[in-house]
Parts: C-alpha cells; sequence; structure tokens
C-alpha cells in the first residue's frame, strides 16, 4: 500500500458507513446497546418478554438479552416473514415478543405479515428496528427511508422513532406498557446520549418543547432531535433563536401539543425528518396543521424522493440536507 | 374402531350438509374444497382435537389455524357439528353482521383462532405458538390446516425450515392437496411434487394418504400425535373437490362455484342418500 504522492495532506478519506458504524460523531457522548440493556432489566420483572430475531441479534443489541436469557430467545433465521409470524404466534400465547432486524426488511418484506398477523388481531408485538431512515451508507437495500410511512397507514400500530440512548431505555418499559402492537425505530451499538442534558423524559404519545426560542421552531423525531439541538446551540450566538419540539411518538400524534407550539407567535416552522418527505413526520403534520384551519411559514427537511446513494453518512447527511451543516443554512436562507 | 369409524362418517356427512346449507346462503363459495376437507374436519373434531364448547380460550385446547381463510365455509360446519356454534348461524354466512364472514377471521368467530386469507400465514404463526406452548410447557398440540395452493408461498417454507430447527414435535401440518388453486391445477401452476420428499429433506415427519378415506385419515391423525420422535408432522391429504355430490365432482373449474338455485336441494338429497345408503 502506498499512500496517494499527489496531495500534500490530510483529509481522513471518508469510507462506507457499514452496518456497525456509530451514528455517534466523533468525541460525542455516547451509551452503549440501550435497547439490549434496557430489555434485560425489564425482563428481569416481567417473564412473558421474549426476544426473536432474523438473524440479526448482534446487529440489533439482542444478543445481550440472548445471552442473559438464552431460554427466552428465539432464533428465526434469515426470514422476516417468519419472524413476524411466528411473533404474532408467540403474542397470541400470552408472551410478548420482542421481534428485531433492519427497518428495510420488516417493513418491505414482512409488511403483509405485520399487516394482517399481528396489526389485524392487535397483538402484542413489539417490532424493534436498526438503521432506520438514512443511517447506512450501503445504499436503497439497507436504508429505510420509507419504513414511517408504511407503518403509520396500518390502524392500530404505534410507531416510534426515538432521539438517542435515552429515549431507547425509556421506551423499552412505555412500549410494554403499552397493550398492541408497537413499531420502534432503533439506534444501536455505541448510541449517542443528548437528552439527558434537558428536562426530559420519554412519554409515549406525547410531543415536549425540548429547548424553547422565538424564531424559529424545529419540529423533529430520531436522530434529527438531535441535529435540532445542535443547530439550535450552533445559531444561539445570534443568527437565530431555535425552539426544538421533539415528537418521538409518530403515531398516535400528539396534535394537540404540536398545534400549540406552531400557534405560538408567528416562529418560521421546519419539520426535520430522517425518512422521505413522503408519508412521515411531516406530512403528517401539514395535514394536521390544514385540518385546524392554521397556515404557518411552513417548511420540511427530508430525504428526497429518490433511491439515495452509497458512501459514507457524512457526506450523505450533508448531500440529502439533513446534517446541523446543512440545516442551519437552509434555515439562514429561510430567515 | 368401528363404532368410532361410523361416527366419524356420520360426522363428515353433517359437515358437508351445512357446507352445503351455507353454500345456498350465497348461491356461491368455496363448496368444492368444504366437500374435500369434510373427513379430514370429522377427524379433527370428532376424534383428535381436544377443545372445551363455550370456552374457545381455554388454555388446554389444542390450537387449530385455517390458513387458508376461504375454507371458513367448511370449518363453520365443523364448528356447528361439534357445539361450538349454533345451527341457527347458519342461515347468517357471508352476510353483513354475521359472525361468519366469507374468509375467516379470528375476531369475528369463536373458535376460529387466526385471520386467514393471505395465505401462507398460518405455518409460520404455527410456529411461533407451538414454540410459545413449549416455553410454558403446555402440551397442547398446534395443527396448521392449508391448501396445496399455499406451498407456491415463500413463508411456508421458511416456517418448515424453523419447524424442524426448532424440534417442534407439538406442530402439525395438514395440507389439502385437491389440486387446484385459483388459475388452474396446483401441479400446472407451480408444480411441487414430490412432495413428500419435500417435506422430509426440511425434517419433517411425513404422512400422505387419501384424504376422503376416513380410516386412513384417522390412522395418520394418531400417528401423527402419538409419535415420539422430536419433529414437526405434516399429513398430505389427496382430497376430492366436490366429494359427495357427483356434479360438483364433475365440474372442471371449482375454485369457486355457482351453483343455480335449483342445484342446492339436489345436491344435498344426493348427499343424504348415498349417507343413509352407506349406513345401512
Amino acid at each position: 500500500m502506498s499512500a496517494p504522492s499527489d496531495t500534500a495532506v490530510t483529509k481522513p478519506k471518508l469510507t462506507t458507513s457499514a452496518m456497525i458504524a456509530s451514528i455517534a460523531a466523533e468525541g460525542q457522548r455516547v451509551r452503549a446497546a440501550p435497547f439490549g440493556k434496557a430489555l434485560v432489566e425489564l425482563a428481569e420483572s416481567r417473564p412473558e418478554i421474549v426476544g426473536m430475531t432474523a438473524d440479526l441479534a448482534k446487529y440489533t443489541d439482542l444478543h445481550i438479552f440472548a445471552q442473559a436469557y438464552p431460554e427466552r430467545f428465539f432464533q428465526m433465521g434469515m426470514a422476516e416473514q417468519l419472524l413476524m409470524g411466528a411473533a404474532g404466534g408467540m403474542a397470541k400465547e400470552g408472551l410478548i415478543p420482542f421481534a428485531t432486524t433492519y427497518a428495510v426488511f420488516a417493513t418491505r418484506r414482512a409488511y403483509d405479515f405485520i399487516h394482517q398477523v399481528i396489526a389485524e388481531e392487535n397483538l402484542n408485538v413489539k417490532i424493534a428496528c436498526a438503521l432506520p431512515g438514512l443511517t447506512s451508507g450501503y445504499g436503497p437495500s439497507h436504508q429505510a427511508t420509507e419504513d414511517l410511512a408504511m407503518m403509520r397507514a396500518i390502524p392500530g400500530m404505534t410507531v416510534i422513532d426515538p432521539c438517542d440512548a435515552l429515549d431507547i431505555e425509556q421506551m423499552v418499559p412505555a412500549v410494554v406498557a403499552h397493550d398492541g402492537p408497537v413499531y420502534m425505530r432503533l439506534l444501536r451499538g455505541q448510541v449517542p446520549l443528548v437528552l439527558d442534558e434537558y428536562d426530559y423524559k420519554f412519554k409515549l404519545g406525547q410531543a415536549q418543547l425540548i429547548r424553547d426560542g422565538k424564531d424559529v421552531l424545529i419540529i423533529s423525531s430520531g436522530i434529527m432531535t438531535m441535529r435540532a439541538l445542535e443547530v439550535a446551540k450552533e445559531m444561539a450566538g445570534g443568527s437565530a433563536d431555535v425552539a426544538v419540539l421533539h415528537v418521538p411518538t409518530i403515531k398516535p400524534l400528539d396534535e394537540a401539543t404540536i398545534l400549540k407550539e406552531i400557534g405560538r407567535g408567528s416562529r418560521l416552522v421546519i419539520v426535520a425528518e430522517n425518512h422521505t418527505r413522503i408519508g412521515g413526520l411531516g406530512e403528517a403534520i401539514a395535514a394536521c396543521v390544514l385540518r385546524a384551519r392554521m397556515a404557518p411559514n411552513y417548511h420540511q427537511i427530508a430525504l428526497p424522493d429518490e433511491f439515495l446513494a452509497a458512501g459514507a453518512l457524512p457526506t450523505l447527511h450533508d448531500r440529502y440536507g439533513i446534517s446541523t451543516a446543512a440545516i442551519v443554512s437552509f434555515i439562514k436562507n429561510s430567515l | 374402531m368401528s363404532a368410532d369409524l361410523n361416527q366419524l362418517k356420520e360426522h363428515a356427512y353433517r359437515i358437508r350438509r351445512f357446507a352445503l346449507r351455507m353454500g345456498e346462503v350465497q348461491g356461491q363459495g368455496y363448496i368444492g374444497q368444504a366437500l374435500g376437507i369434510a373427513d379430514m374436519l370429522a377427524v379433527a373434531y370428532g376424534h383428535a382435537l381436544k377443545f372445551k364448547i363455550g370456552e374457545p380460550e381455554w388454555e388446554q385446547r389444542d390450537r387449530f389455524l385455517l390458513s387458508h381463510g376461504h375454507y371458513a365455509i367448511a370449518f363453520y360446519s365443523a364448528l356447528i357439528n361439534a357445539g361450538i356454534l349454533s345451527e341457527d348461524e347458519l342461515e347468517t354466512y357471508g352476510c353483513d353482521e354475521s359472525r361468519l364472514p366469507m374468509s375467516g377471521m379470528a375476531s369475528y368467530t369463536p373458535g376460529m383462532e387466526i385471520s386467514g386469507g393471505s395465505l401462507g400465514q398460518g405455518l409460520p404463526i404455527g410456529v411461533g405458538m407451538a414454540l410459545a406452548l413449549r416455553h410454558k410447557r403446555n402440551p397442547a398440540f398446534v395443527y396448521n390446516s392449508m391448501s396445496d395452493g399455499e406451498l407456491d408461498e415463500g413463508s411456508t417454507w421458511e416456517a418448515a425450515l424453523a419447524a424442524s430447527s426448532h424440534k417442534l414435535a407439538n406442530l402439525i401440518c395438514l395440507v389439502d392437496i385437491n389440486n387446484q388453486q385459483a388459475d388452474g391445477h396446483s401441479s400446472e401452476v407451480l408444480p411441487f411434487e414430490p412432495l413428500s420428499d419435500k417435506w422430509a429433506a426440511f425434517g419433517w415427519h411425513v404422512q400422505r394418504v387419501n384424504g376422503n378415506d376416513l380410516p386412513a385419515v384417522l390412522a395418520a391423525f394418531d400417528t401423527a400425535r402419538s409419535l415420539a420422535a422430536p419433529q414437526p408432522r405434516v399429513i398430505l391429504l389427496d382430497t376430492k373437490m366436490g366429494k359427495g355430490v357427483s356434479f360438483l365432482e364433475a365440474r372442471e373449474k371449482n375454485h369457486f362455484i355457482r351453483v343455480e338455485a335449483n342445484e342446492w336441494a339436489q345436491a344435498i338429497a344426493e348427499l343424504d342418500a348415498s349417507y343413509q345408503g352407506g349406513a345401512q
């Protein structure tokens, strides 16, 4: 291996963001495997919790549960239709299965099984999926850019897009306390820890104002709340006072809180989502705003209606407008 | 055993007769399948399954999954015959507000374990239920009843692989091979033979019987239930569409049939005559 000779420098080469890559930025505070640890902790007092996966225990942090409770862990192999069907069967027998795989496979590959086996009978299955939205550089095969739209469309499905390790560890007991099917996005491995800096606790079905601001209201879910908070910090120097409303539960949508915040003053309203602009949080909020006959200065930051490229996540997040820098620049141009 | 057999013959006759009466309510339907599978259902509900009338959620019951939801007309007939549903309800089959929809759904009908109809889902559900029952140390069996058309679905084979991987000896799959699916003969739409070899290769204990031969069906159920081997069991039942009504047996396209108003009485009369003749 010889180093490139024609450059004096120095910029590190960005490589494809693989499945094991952490979404955390360099130097960011992280907590390891919050989902797996929270599940193990809760499982001690809830013997009906079981874990199931389609050959992705290690990649969804379910392996921690499998090690702690081997007799309550069920390997279904690389067979997502079976995973969802069997999870439904488990729930029919009174167990509470956590079924894990990647978001692309659960939603696109096993949709009818989630729809017909699980949701149609309102079964108590918790579907937990890694690699939500654009969190892999593998290209469309692994980029679940439409998972929220698909899951929102299913009657009775609760849909959650957590922001960070704190959200995830608090989400686990909350979804078990809820009787019914849940689709939750997961971040796995070294997961950023952000929300512990704020007065915040995950509550199923509730949007919460994480930080107030008079110029801009960013309404966001998932990792975009982390980005929104970075944007707010960065712009606090004088360019804009940014409020952040975190909406971890996509369905049922906390319309009252969202409309109340939109109705406060005449701030620039931006919905930011790690998802195609079709059918996710942005369109859900746009619809509820129209139904309320409101007309805010409304913008949507979301992934384009395209098959996205492969590559390194920082490059891709910049290209598709969901990086902190891209959002800051969008706000500056919009104010 | 022979007394048993006479009783089972009566069950099969009554199941066929209830199915024809329900078919008459709609004037059409999956009558061919119902007549074909009546003998299996007679053995299931008249002999093999543990259940309690009035307690569809009884924890110790055997679970019977109707993966092919469109066979509901046959299944309701078996439930009526078993006393789980009342005969009066038969007149509501497929009508608005009925508990007996044309395709079986769990939330509508007592005794209907799953919502079938999206084909290829029963066996995966059965795998989950069998795993859960074993986990709970509940000795009940899970029976998954499916059509030969469902052999086309990949999910059936995903589940077949998992059932043997997990050594699910409490799972019994019943495949109705009537060689008919929506677009034609199953053996031509997507040929599946050699079928016994396929299931055996997937690690299952396999029996293939004439599904309209009551003693053979009875023996197959008994073998599947008593086997010691730690593996799932499948009974492949070759059946005749429209069995017991000659003009329905003779129909070429019989996946979903229309029957003229005057033909129902004729079909029931033939069934009655042949049962009364055979019972002598």
